[in-house]
């Protein structure tokens, strides 16, 4: 009898062992690579990277510059928010392009980097970005990784939705996030119905990249979420999510969810043009203001604009057009032919795709289920062309692989999930850690997509890292897309929270890449081109610096006869003409950043001494053997003295 | 003509025969050519110029591999107290193109007047001249090399920076390699078909009085 129970019980144990076994066993093959992954994002030193990848700050305000396949990072651009490291809005030469309507705005939310384009395809010239909360848009050079221009949108309540390029970079597109009173005045909060309007803005970019609002168009006071211009034959037009077609003032999560649908604003901007040539706009008297920066002067300039074009729909037939879209949808993206227009109902249970030639067929027709202040609304069954069942909980955004595929991230049940164009079936899903926003596929939003790569852009990490207190990083996740089935490849942190990411081939952008400024064409006012124009001069209490560096010393590093109550400005010009030598500087008890001063730039900050005494100063970026000699005295004499200005090096 | 041929230094007084005479006017009118090429380069290797870094001599001029090398190679040769290389202060540049144009005059001249005399001595010219001009070369990046600035940053007893004449030597972390540039390599093919010029006018000849 015990002998048969001890069987029993060594029977028992041995299957609870092998399902123990089993149970641990399989956890492990969960969350091991299978091999080669380490080898895929392998970049050997000394080596590059395939791909560049620049992701959104989110609330960091600038654009992340990393490798791919590495996940490497490169460098942080700064854009809407000051960066002491680069001096970026405390030199006297960036400070402009923090001027807004609102004075100077230090920081802001910038969401979604999207490169320039020519016939559909990402060029490398510039990157622009939006911000959300003050709204303006941003274009960034690509061949300084510097931002050159900031614009503000005029009668916007948030930018949330742009900035989306039509396919020849001809427009940057923007919408407003919340409706607001257009113009804006005081009025009451309850008064949304009536009061409140939203606005799309047409932003034209010259062929240097210059950037104007060209002109905007006032539609019903929904919020406007994100945009997609049409490309091939949908170029022409471009698409705005809209929500809260409700209209609600107040605890919007659920009043502004009720609607089983609300709309994509088609828009014919070729038809918004002739309109404004034809003079039927309304000009709407505001202020904002366009800041730049002229790479020549090495200097940023502002300038307001007090005045708009503002289209009106009711005037203007043919102009835009609603399609009603299940439920809240946020991402609008349109598929590589053009045909098609991918829709992230957040709250909705299918994909919706809509068809643009059944919309023209649809327009033509007149089949408009109602009109919205003189916006026609399209008939749902019209301008359907699919709908992709099962694409999990929360669809936001889809990119494209070229290959007849999209890929759509899903928030809520954290996951991406692939699905064929024409047949709607879902074909492969994949797990994000955790809750993914946007994806990015290299050149997935384009006429002609790259593939090989999806990049997660989640919003939570937990314990995918090193914990780090309270504040977690976010991160992307590298997923290669090259075969049947989705692999995830690695996992690497980002800079403040990567809402979009845009990736381009290395070799278009290495080979323009600036490696300095040539001192020839340095015209900034305060910029000297050689050792010998260094010198200090004063007016009144004002006092200009004209300093240079070149390794290993400042000229002059010797200055007398300053005063307490001077306002001195330090004027840096590199004389460096090497690659990769800038020289950095500060001076103890400098109120404001340092400066790092690339070869060939001039760049001025602003001191004001506030006590006699002698103050040193230094070259901040270990320049070279002698870095540590690169050095200074500033003697500060008290107010009212009569110590003169003199100065020198080596003397 | 008799039957055996004259001697060699009473030959050389003979002129030569079209072919030469063309050949040789060819190799004068190429050393035009060298007026567009450097002749001589001297490449710097370190591990922070992973882009390299040089300089290339020219007849009347010497520039940066790169647009700002030669700007970035006095920046980095103040440390250890070498002279600033100003090539307008250099009198060789501005001597040499006239010593390449009397070159190419000198040698039209003998091709045109097809004497064999003022070949041989062209090309005797030619080996003075390039024997020189390498011993001035020599001469300058010796001082270059050994004439420092007692008070440079960087001093190493017994250190000195001449660059080699020809081929590769390491001066603290540069690896300097000079070398004969296009320029040169015309300079030497037109030595070259100036004596393939005789040595045709030679053969033919020989062939003449043969068949004679």
């Amino acid at each position: 009898m015990n002998r048969r129970y001890l069987k029993a019980f060594l029977i028992g144990i041995s299957v609870v062992a092998a399902f123990v076994i089993l149970h641990y066993g399989c956890q492990e093959s969960k969350d091991l690579t299978a091999g080669d992954e380490a080898g895929r994002v392998y970049v050997a030193p000394g080596t590059y990277d395939e791909f560049y990848l620049f992701t959104s700050g989110g609330f960091s305000g600038q654009i992340g510059v990393y490798g791919l396949p590495s996940g490497r990072m490169f460098r942080v651009i700064p854009v809407f928010a000051q960066d002491p490291e680069k001096a970026w809005g405390y030199s006297e030469e960036t400070k402009p392009m923090f001027m807004t309507s609102h004075g100077f705005i230090p920081w802001d939310d910038a969401h979604h980097p999207k490169l320039s384009q020519t016939d559909g395809i990402a060029d490398g010239r510039w990157i622009f970005i939006n911000a959300n909360n003050t709204p303006r848009i941003a274009r960034v050079d690509l061949t300084t990784f510097k931002t050159a221009e900031i614009i503000e949108i005029p009668n916007s309540g948030g930018n949330h939705g742009s900035p989306f390029l039509t396919e020849n970079t001809e427009y940057v597109v923007a919408s407003t996030r919340f409706s607001i009173p257009i113009p804006n005045k005081d009025v009451p909060i309850n008064s949304f119905k009536e009061n409140f309007k939203g606005t799309i803005s047409f932003i034209k970019v010259d062929k240097e990249g210059a950037m104007n609002v060209e002109f905007q168009i006032l539609v019903p006071g929904f919020n406007y979420d994100l945009a997609h211009a049409g490309k091939g034959p949908s170029h022409g037009w471009a698409f705005f999510t809209s929500y809260n077609t409700e209209q609600a003032n107040t605890l919007l999560e659920v009043n502004a969810s009720q609607n089983d649908k609300d709309f994509i604003a088609a828009v014919n901007w070729k038809k918004a043009e002739e309109y404004v040539a034809q003079g039927k706009f309304k000009t709407f008297n505001t202020s904002y203001f366009r800041n730049y920066f002229d790479e020549k002067k090495h200097m940023g300039f502002s300038e307001e604009k007090t005045s708009v074009k503002v289209l009106i729909p009711e005037e203007c037939p043919g102009l835009i057009y609603y399609l009603p879209t299940p439920k809240s949808p946020h991402g609008v993206d349109v598929d590589p032919t053009g045909e098609y227009i991918a829709a992230g109902g957040k709250l909705a249970s299918v994909i919706v795709v809509h068809s643009f030639s059944k919309m023209l067929k649809a327009i033509e027709n007149k089949e408009f289920e109602t009109t919205i202040d003189g916006i026609p609304v399209l008939k749902y069954e019209s301008v359907i062309g699919g709908e992709v069942t099962n694409p999990g909980l929360g669809p936001l955004h889809t990119e494209f692989d070229g290959n007849g595929y999209g890929y759509t991230s899903s928030f809520i049940s954290s996951e991406i999930v692939k699905w064929k164009i024409g047949t709607w079936e879902v074909v492969d899903r994949i797990p994000a850690y955790y809750s993914i926003g946007h994806l990015c596929v290299p050149g997935g939003d384009t006429r002609k997509p790259w593939g090989k790569y999806v990049i997660a852009l989640n919003k939570i990490t937990k314990d995918r890292y090193l914990p780090t207190g309270p504040e977690l990083t976010q991160s992307a996740q590298l997923i290669d897309i090259s075969g049947d089935k989705m692999k995830l490849l690695l996992d690497f942190p980002t800079i403040g929270e990567p809402h979009y990411a845009q990736a381009i081939p290395a070799d278009i952008l290495m080979k323009n890449s600036k490696k300095i400024y040539p001192i020839e064409e340095n015209s900034h006012p305060y910029g000297i081109k050689a050792e010998k124009d260094a010198r200090v001069v004063r007016e009144g209490n004002v006092v200009h610096v004209y300093m240079s560096t070149i390794r290993t010393h400042f000229a002059p590093d010797n200055i007398e006869g300053i005063k307490v109550g001077d306002v001195v400005y330090f004027h840096i010009t590199n004389l460096e003409q090497d690659w990769d030598i800038p020289h950095g500087f500060a001076v103890k008890g400098l109120q404001n950043s340092e400066l790092l001063v690339m070869p060939g730039a001039t760049e001025s900050i602003m001191w004001q001494p506030l006590k006699e005494g002698v103050y040193p100063f230094y070259c901040t970026d270990f320049c070279s053997a002698l870095h540590q000699e690169m050095s200074g005295y500033i003697r500060v004499s008290p107010k009212g003295s009569n110590v003169a200005i003199t100065y020198g090096t080596g003397k | 003509m008799g039957d055996e041929s004259p001697p060699i230094y009473i030959q050389v007084l003979f002129n030569m025969k079209t072919q030469s005479k063309i050949i040789i006017i060819a190799a004068s009118l190429i050393l035009i050519i060298s007026f567009f090429f450097p002749i001589w380069y001297i490449d710097l290797e370190a591990p922070q110029y992973p882009e390299g870094i040089g300089l290339e001599i020219w007849l009347n001029k010497i520039t940066g591999q790169k647009p700002h090398d030669l700007n970035n190679i006095n920046g980095l040769n103040h440390y250890i107290g070498m002279k600033e290389i100003i090539p307008d202060a250099i009198p060789e540049l501005k001597i040499m193109p006239f010593i390449i144009i009397f070159l190419i005059a000198f040698g039209l001249i003998s091709g045109i007047s097809g004497k064999r005399s003022l070949v041989y001595i062209w090309i005797v010219l030619f080996f003075v001249i390039a024997a020189v001009g390498m011993y001035d070369f020599y001469m300058w990046e010796y001082d270059y090399g050994h004439n420092l600035n007692p008070h440079a940053a960087i001093k190493i007893p017994g250190m000195a920076y001449q660059p080699p004449l020809i081929g590769s030597k390491m001066l603290l972390n540069f690896n300097a390699i000079s070398m004969p540039h296009i320029g040169s390599w015309i300079l030497v093919a037109s030595v070259i078909l100036a004596v393939i010029a005789l040595i045709i006018d030679m053969k033919i000849k020989k062939k003449e009085e043969a068949n004679a």
